[in-house]
């Protein structure tokens, strides 16, 4: 990389851009982490005063068994959403096995349930009083009942929406990777299942770890899935602080600490990750060959694709679809149209500004590759792992103090005061870049690190200049990256609860705060109309997504 | 080569010459239109407007602002969210705020946004008379708006009434395996507690909750539905739930095996919370706020407050809902719903002390 930055340096010395002249990128990359970081900032400036009242009393009650579970958590959801996704991404994309075409779609499904969603179906249907324990009690007595709000049932839950990220993110490398590693490693007398651990994996891992790195963040993240299993964990005691001791203080002292082990892990795995760099050849690759699974060990394949699927996905749809048939349709009116367009626009437009602000970032930080780059955009990417409605208020006290700005400009210029970022759509949009520019950022520097240095040191050095290296040589090349992270975004963004609640413009209801509307009165049935409606929305973005993504 | 040098130049010298431009003659307006663009979606300031804040929800009380707007004119905007954040950002405006009046549920989030003087105090003949004392800020900040009735749901295939008292009881070795609760997170437990410290203190409190957590036939549950399903379903005997979640299942389920209980009848009595509301320090329309506050205490309104969702109205002369009123009169706990603000620290903390999670 430092060959690069050399080459780049030297060409700028002599022929400077104008971009480098004025250094206009780096200016750009870090007002944008300025802005990202705002709230983060805000949350740390908590330190002021340290609660010792507070952390005295977590520290003597529950602060152990909260870490506990948490730290379970973490390694439950991390293991399975790396198992599940990273089988799976295998299968769809270099085995042939009954239905396989089916399930390349499918299993990417699950991404547009969102977490809460399924923990209320799934609890609605599996807890004791559900109607399968039910009907199971009716056959074999009381001795089958248990409760299904354990650990377990968490990490089951939360697994099954989150293995999503790991499988396409994993599934897009191993597309990628093409058929000529796996042959070299045949040719060298290795198994195909050898040729997987010693030559795919370790090449796809910088996908994978992005994949499982969102996983996890969203798992630390969490509040609405964890609550509905009371499942105490690290985030469940921020709002502890918050709702119950009335201390934003202390609840943003929590946050910060939450934010440092982010960090911490974020690091470890860079560090095991060594200097190792992964590059692939431009050209588009050769149709990978697919092995062929005969007989049982393909009916197997297929059997493990569709129990996936069936719990994922279609056991909640039709959960959902059943309490819809059942009075929830009643809800239905003229203002779900609204709520759908509100949904999808918001979606959009935070998709489009995430994806850019990505892409600024993850080219700052390959063109500079140095540790303030790097630094800065590891910060810029933390606000995925904290819980919504943290990083919501800390977004809302620092546009809030922009509107300070703002009132004295109005009252300079002799307009009546009133608040021009918070409760604006600008600000909204803004909230979700922050929240979501980790999930950008994965995918884009996941293809922006398969460019082989090479490539644009040869488009340098044949004359071009920075702009032009990024228009003809990394978009196009990143076209199907950036297009992922739009996706996900967008995704992300439909399902998003406590940001679009706090500030959206009046009047920009959502179908993720009609949901809030119901949940949070305890009506799961009513929710299930928004739930299946922001589902169904979603599926959109997400077969645009698979179908881009490779054959 | 040529070309790149063109392309590139082209909107750097357009970009000059607009600023410069801009310059010459309005940097006013180019401002104004710039916040302006940035406002698009806030509110426009109507002429006769109410602007809310509130943590109820909205199919609760969109029904009453409809009709409000229909009967005087009066347009209401608002937004809906958890209690919480809405405090959070009505403190981080300060006077900024578009928000006129703030509506949340429980007697803590009252106290505490009055703690942290974002209510104005009122001087109302109306409110005086429609809301008690009792439901009511000691320095008419806020008011209460509806009553939610926090009481003992039990099995009828196996709990008999006659061996039903107090929530006191419920700690009774009797119960053994039997009781079900719901998560101590939830402000209308902390309400109930900060109740039970005021009456018996701390250390007989602690007590009375080791004693329910010791009882407990499974985990807490995360909302007083699920908890109703499970004594309907077998799961447990008798649990605490507000009385319309008890009323919404029945709506929607028909008749359950499993009936309401008023504890604490020749003792405290029921424990009972507030939802209420009250004008914003910085309202920008103080008098029009004022107005549909008064207007929600009394009347058809009052009665529709409650009523829509199976609530007790706070005004004492409104009629309740025929679905309430089968489920029998009860005497109330006559403490001030203050308390629950003053002492839900103390209570959170009593019941984390507990193992109450």
């Amino acid at each position: 990389m430092s060959a690069t930055a050399t080459l780049h340096h030297a060409h700028s010395m002599t022929q400077p851009g104008l971009l480098t002249r004025i250094g206009l990128l780096r200016l750009c990359a870090v007002l944008l982490a300025l802005m990202v970081m705002a709230p983060l900032l805000v949350i740390a400036l908590s330190w002021g005063t340290v609660q010792t009242d507070i952390w005295a009393h977590l520290a003597q009650t529950q602060l152990a068994r909260l870490l506990g579970n948490t730290l379970v958590l973490v390694l439950g959801v991390g293991s399975s959403v790396l198992v599940l996704g990273v089988a799976l991404a295998w299968l769809t994309a270099t085995c042939q096995f009954p239905g396989r075409k089916l399930f390349d779609v499918a299993l990417m499904l699950p991404l547009a349930v969102p977490a809460y969603v399924m923990a209320f179906v799934m609890v609605g249907l599996l807890d004791w009083a559900g109607p399968v324990q039910s009907q199971l009690r009716e056959w074999f007595g009381r001795g089958v009942s248990f409760s299904f709000r354990g650990t377990g049932a968490v990490i089951m839950v939360l697994s099954l929406v989150l293995y999503p990220y790991v499988y396409m993110l994993a599934r897009n490398a191993f597309l990628a990777q093409g058929r000529e590693p796996l042959e070299a490693a045949r040719v060298l007398g290795h198994s195909p299942l050898r040729g997987f651990f010693l030559v795919a994996l370790p090449m796809a891992r910088p996908a994978i770890a992005a994949g499982v790195a969102l996983a996890l963040m969203e798992t630390l993240a969490d509040f609405g899935a964890v609550s509905v299993f009371n499942y105490d964990t690290f985030t469940t005691a921020i709002y502890k602080a918050w709702y119950g001791f009335f201390n934003v203080q202390a609840a943003a002292q929590l946050a910060s600490l939450l934010l440092v082990i982010v960090l911490a892990g974020l690091f470890l795995e860079r560090k095991a990750r060594g200097d190792a760099r992964y590059y692939q050849s431009a050209r588009r690759k050769a149709l990978l060959h697919r092995t062929r699974l005969n007989g049982a060990r393909g009916w197997l394949a297929t059997a493990f694709c569709g129990l996936i699927f069936l719990l994922a996905f279609g056991i909640p749809i039709i959960q959902l679809l059943v309490w819809v048939g059942q009075g929830a349709w009643q809800d239905l009116d003229e203002r779900y149209a609204k709520l759908v367009l509100h949904t999808l626009g918001l979606g959009g437009g935070a998709a489009l500004l995430t994806v850019a602000a990505a892409f600024l970032l993850a080219y700052f930080k390959r063109r500079y590759a140095d540790a303030f780059a790097a630094t800065l955009v590891r910060l810029a990417s933390l606000g995925y792992a904290l819980p919504g409605s943290v990083l919501a208020v800390g977004i809302m006290i620092s546009f809030n103090h922009l509107d300070d700005w703002a009132a004295q400009a109005q009252t300079a210029l002799g307009i009546p005061v009133q608040p021009v970022f918070v409760g604006g759509v600008l600000a909204l949009l803004l909230a979700y870049v922050t929240r979501f520019l980790a999930a950008a950022f994965g995918p884009v520097e996941t293809s922006l690190e398969r460019i082989k240095p090479s490539i644009p040191e040869a488009a340098a050095i044949l004359g071009a200049r920075q702009w032009e290296i990024v228009r003809r040589i990394y978009l196009p090349m990143l076209a199907p990256g950036l297009l992922t992270a739009g996706l996900l975004v967008f995704v992300d963004v439909m399902k998003e609860m406590p940001a679009t609640l706090l500030m959206r413009p009046f009047g920009w209801d959502t179908l993720a705060v009609r949901i809030h509307e119901m949940t949070s009165e305890g009506l799961w049935q009513r929710a299930a109309l928004p739930g299946l409606t922001l589902v169904l929305v979603g599926l959109l973005p997400v077969a645009i997504l698979v179908r881009r993504s490779g054959r | 080569m040529k070309d790149i040098i063109i392309r590139k130049s082209f909107p750097f010298v357009f970009g000059m010459r607009c600023c410069m431009r801009f310059k010459a003659t309005g940097v006013k307006t180019a401002v104004m239109g710039f916040l302006a663009a940035l406002t698009l979606g806030n509110a426009a300031q109507a002429a006769s407007e109410v602007v809310v804040y509130s943590a109820r929800a909205e199919q609760l009380i969109k029904p009453l602002f409809d009709q409000y707007t229909k009967e005087t004119g009066t347009k209401i905007t608002f937004i809906t969210d958890a209690e919480g954040p809405l405090i959070a950002r009505l403190e981080a405006e300060g006077a900024r705020t578009p928000a006129d009046m703030m509506i949340t549920v429980d007697a803590g989030n009252l106290w505490i946004a009055a703690e942290k003087n974002l209510f104005r105090p009122i001087e109302s003949k109306v409110l005086e008379d429609a809301v008690p004392a009792q439901f009511q800020d000691s320095k008419n900040r806020w008011f209460g708006l509806s009553l939610r009735a926090r009481t003992i749901v039990y099995s009828t295939e196996r709990v008999k009434p006659a061996e039903l008292s107090t929530y006191e009881d419920l700690a009774d070795k009797k119960w053994d395996g039997r009781l079900c609760l719901r998560t101590s997170k939830k402000v209308y437990n902390q309400s109930l507690v900060a109740t039970l410290i005021e009456r018996h203190g701390e250390a007989k409190t602690e007590q009375i909750v080791k004693g329910w957590v010791d009882n407990l036939a499974t985990d807490v549950f995360a909302n007083d539905t699920a908890l109703i399903e499970a004594i309907a379903a077998g799961q447990c005997d008798v649990g605490i739930v507000n009385t319309y979640y008890f009323g919404r299942l029945e709506q929607e389920k028909g008749k359950l095996p499993a009936k309401l209980f008023w504890p604490n009848q020749n003792t405290t009595g029921v424990h009972v919370n507030v939802s209420g509301a009250g004008v914003t320090t910085h309202a920008k329309h103080p008098e029009e706020a004022q107005k549909l506050l008064e207007w929600l205490a009394k009347g058809q309104a009052q009665r529709i407050f409650a009523a829509i969702n199976m609530e007790y109205p706070v005004n004492e002369n409104t009629k309740w809902d025929p679905i309430v009123e089968a489920w029998g009169e009860f005497k109330a706990d006559e403490l001030n719903v203050e308390v629950a603000g003053k002492r839900q620290v103390e209570a959170v903390k009593l019941m984390d002390r507990a193992g109450y999670l």
